[in-house]
C-alpha cells in the first residue's frame, strides 16, 4: 500500500503541473487565440530562473516563486509586444508555428550553455523532511507543492469568474471590439493575460526545480501531454482545466502503480477514448 | 478564418501546363546529378524528405488540417520496412510495400481519430498521437529501442537492379519521389482536389453544397499519411536504418518548417524546403545545437515576414500558381 500511496502523491504532484499549464494554455488561447507552444520552453526558464537567482543572487526559493513568475512573465509580455501580436487576423495555426519556433529558439540556447544534464537545485529548509501520516511517509515539500498549486489554480479562477478585471477579460474574450468601445485597453490587457498565463508556466517550474532537477528539455516533453491535457478537457472552462489536469495526474500515477510499461502513454491513450466517445472534449463545447 | 493562402489561382489549363513546365525542369535538373559531382547521398536524403512534406503538404496546403504528427508515418513505414527487409528477408519492392502498408494502416486509424477535431485541436492530436506512437516505439522489442535497427540489407530491386550501387540507388529513389509528386500532383487538380480546397477556404459553405468534409478530410489523410510513409520505406534504403529519431515530434517540426519555408499550398514549395533544410542541417552539422535556434528563428522569421514562403512569393510575383 505505501507504493501505491506514493504514486499517489506522484500523481497528484505531476497532476499540479498539468492543472497550471493547461490552465495558463486555456487563458492564453481565450484572450490571443493562439495555443502557446513555448509554454513547455517558459516552464523551464522558470525552474532555470529560479536557478539563477539562487546560485548568482543567493535570493532563496520563496523570493524565486514570486520573482521567477514576474521575469519570466515580463519576457513572455516582450515576446507578445513583439511578435504574437502581429499574428491577429491570421488563422491560428500560425501562432502554434511561431511559438513553436520560438521554444526551439530557447530550448536550444539553453541547451547550448547547459548541455541536457540535470542541474540540481536544493528543497529549502523549511520544507525538508516528511511527517507520518499513520498510512504513509509525506514529504513535506511534495505536499507543498500539491497544496499551493491547488491554491494559485483557485485563486486563478477566483480572478477570472469572480473579480472584476476578470469580467473585463471575459468580455474581451467574447468580443473585443466592444469592450474597447466601452474604453478599455483590450491590447494592454492581451498582453498582461498573456504575462499571467506564462507566469504561471514559470511558477510550475520553479516549483518542480527541486523535484525534477532543471533540464533545459524538461518543459519538452511535458507540453505535448499537457495538449493532450487540453484535447480531454477542452480549453472552454478554466475549472474543467484545473480538474482535469489534477485527475488525469492521479491516473497516471496509479498507472504507474499497476501497470508501469503504460505510465508513459495513458494519457495519450485516455485522449483517444474520449476523442472517440465525445470528440469535444469533457467540458467542451463543439468549435 | 482566414485562408492560410491570400492569393489562390483557379487551375486553368495554363497553370497546369506551366507547372508541368516546371516539373520536367526539376526531373531533368534531378536526373543529371550523378553527373555533376554532388553528393548522391545528400540529393538521396533530400529527395525523401522532399515526398515527405509533399505528402504533409497535401494536408495542410489543400485540406487546411496542420498535421503535427508526421513523423510518425516516416518513422512507422522505416520500421516496417526495416524490419521485413533485416528479419524476414524480403525483396526490396515487397519491404517497400510492406512499409507503406504500416504506413496505409496506422493513418486509417490516426486518421478516424484527428479527423473528429479541426483546427488547433487536430494539430494537437496529431502531435499527441505521434508522441504515444514514439512510447510504444521505444518499449517495443522489434525496434531494438534506442538503438533502432541497422545495417539493413539493401538487396537487388526486382531481382535485377542492384541498390548497393549508389547510382542505381539514386535513380531508384528519384524514380520513387518522381512517381509520389506526380500521384500528389494528380491528386491535388482532380475533382477531389477542389473540394478540398473549397473545404480549406469555407468548410460550412462546402457542407452546405452538399459535400461530405469529413470524408474528404479523411481520405485526404489517409492518402497524405501513406504517401508520408512511401518516403519513410525510401529513406531506409538511404540511410540503411530505422530509428527513434524519425519518430520524434522534432521531425515533425522539421517537416513543417520544410513545408513553411517553400510555401504552404504550392506545389514546388515543399521540395525546394526540403532541399533548403537538408542543405542547412548538412552545412551547419558543426554548429550542434545552435541548429535548432537557427531553425526556430527560421520559424519565427517565416511566420512574421515571410509567409508565403520561397515559392509562394515567386507564384505571387509572377502571378502564376507554382
Amino acid at each position: 500500500m505505501q507504493a501505491l500511496y506514493a504514486q499517489l502523491l506522484v500523481g497528484l504532484i505531476n497532476g499540479s503541473f498539468y492543472a497550471l499549464l493547461s490552465l495558463g494554455l486555456a487563458v492564453i488561447f481565450g484572450m490571443l487565440n493562439i495555443i502557446n507552444f513555448a509554454h513547455g520552453a517558459l516552464y523551464m526558464m522558470g525552474a532555470f530562473v529560479a536557478y539563477f537567482l539562487l546560485n548568482l543572487g543567493g535570493i532563496n526559493y520563496w523570493w524565486a516563486l514570486l520573482f521567477a513568475p514576474i521575469i519570466v512573465g515580463i519576457f513572455g509580455m516582450i515576446l507578445e509586444r513583439t511578435m504574437l501580436q502581429w499574428l491577429t487576423g491570421l488563422d491560428h495555426l500560425y501562432g502554434l508555428l511561431l511559438t513553436f519556433g520560438i521554444a526551439l529558439i530557447v530550448q536550444g540556447v539553453f541547451q547550448n550553455y547547459f548541455g541536457s544534464s540535470g542541474l540540481p537545485y536544493a528543497i529549502p529548509d523549511q520544507l525538508k523532511g516528511g511527517m507520518n501520516l499513520g498510512f504513509m511517509f509525506l514529504p513535506v515539500y511534495r505536499g507543498w507543492v500539491v497544496i499551493f498549486s491547488l491554491v494559485v489554480c483557485i485563486a486563478t479562477w477566483f480572478l477570472i469568474e469572480k473579480t472584476r478585471l476578470g469580467a473585463y477579460l471575459r468580455a474581451a474574450t467574447e468580443n473585443p471590439t466592444l469592450v474597447r468601445a466601452f474604453g478599455v485597453n483590450v491590447p494592454r490587457m492581451i498582453t498582461l493575460t498573456y504575462g499571467l498565463g506564462v507566469g504561471l508556466a514559470a511558477l510550475a517550474g520553479v516549483l518542480s526545480a527541486p523535484i525534477n532537477q532543471v533540464r533545459p528539455l524538461m518543459g519538452a516533453d511535458l507540453i505535448i501531454v499537457v495538449f493532450a491535457v487540453v484535447v480531454i478537457g477542452g480549453m472552454g472552462s478554466i475549472m474543467g482545466s484545473i480538474i482535469t489536469g489534477f485527475a488525469l495526474g492521479v491516473i497516471e500515477g496509479l498507472t504507474k502503480y499497476f501497470y508501469p510499461e503504460a505510465s508513459n502513454t495513458v494519457v495519450f491513450v485516455l485522449m483517444v477514448l474520449v476523442l472517440l466517445v465525445k470528440p469535444t472534449g469533457l467540458t467542451g463545447r463543439a468549435a | 478564418m482566414t485562408a492560410l493562402t491570400d492569393d489562390t489561382l483557379p487551375v486553368t489549363p495554363r497553370a497546369i501546363r506551366d507547372e508541368m513546365i516546371v516539373f520536367v525542369v526539376m526531373a531533368l535538373l534531378l536526373a543529371s546529378v550523378p553527373f555533376t559531382g554532388v553528393y548522391p547521398f545528400f540529393v538521396m536524403q533530400a529527395l525523401c524528405f522532399a515526398l515527405l512534406a509533399c505528402a504533409f503538404n497535401l494536408l495542410i496546403g489543400y485540406g487546411g488540417l496542420l498535421s503535427f504528427g508526421h513523423a510518425m508515418f516516416l518513422g512507422t513505414a522505416g520500421y516496417c520496412s526495416a524490419h521485413a527487409l533485416k528479419v524476414w528477408a524480403l525483396p526490396p519492392e515487397l519491404g517497400i510495400l510492406v512499409g507503406v502498408a504500416g504506413a496505409f494502416v496506422l493513418s486509417l486509424i490516426t486518421g478516424y481519430i484527428s479527423i473528429r477535431r479541426q483546427g488547433i485541436y487536430f494539430s494537437m492530436i496529431t502531435l499527441a498521437l505521434s508522441q504515444l506512437l514514439y512510447f510504444i516505439y521505444l518499449q517495443a522489442p522489434f525496434t531494438h529501442g534506442e538503438d533502432g535497427i541497422q545495417g539493413i540489407p539493401q538487396g537487388h530491386l526486382f531481382g535485377v537492379f542492384d541498390l548497393t550501387k549508389p547510382t542505381v540507388l539514386y535513380y531508384v529513389v528519384l524514380v520513387g519521389f518522381l512517381a509520389g509528386f506526380l500521384l500528389i500532383f494528380r491528386i491535388i487538380n482532380s475533382p477531389f482536389g477542389e473540394v478540398l480546397k473549397a473545404i480549406r477556404e469555407n468548410e460550412p459553405r462546402a457542407i452546405s453544397l452538399g459535400y461530405r468534409t469529413d470524408q474528404y478530410k479523411f481520405l485526404a489523410f489517409v492518402l497524405s499519411g501513406t504517401l508520408a510513409g512511401f518516403a519513410g520505406s525510401l529513406k531506409v534504403f538511404v540511410a540503411q536504418n530505422a530509428s527513434l529519431t524519425d519518430v520524434h515530434w522534432s521531425m515533425s517540426g522539421e517537416v513543417v518548417l520544410m513545408t513553411l519555408v517553400g510555401g504552404l499550398g504550392t506545389v514546388f514549395g515543399p521540395v525546394v524546403g526540403a532541399f533548403v533544410i537538408i542543405a542547412m542541417q548538412q552545412y551547419l552539422a558543426g554548429f550542434g545545437q545552435w541548429v535548432t535556434v537557427i531553425q526556430g528563428s527560421i520559424f519565427v522569421i517565416c511566420v512574421l515576414t515571410f509567409r508565403r514562403g520561397v515559392i509562394g512569393e515567386i507564384a505571387h510575383y509572377f502571378r502564376r500558381s507554382l
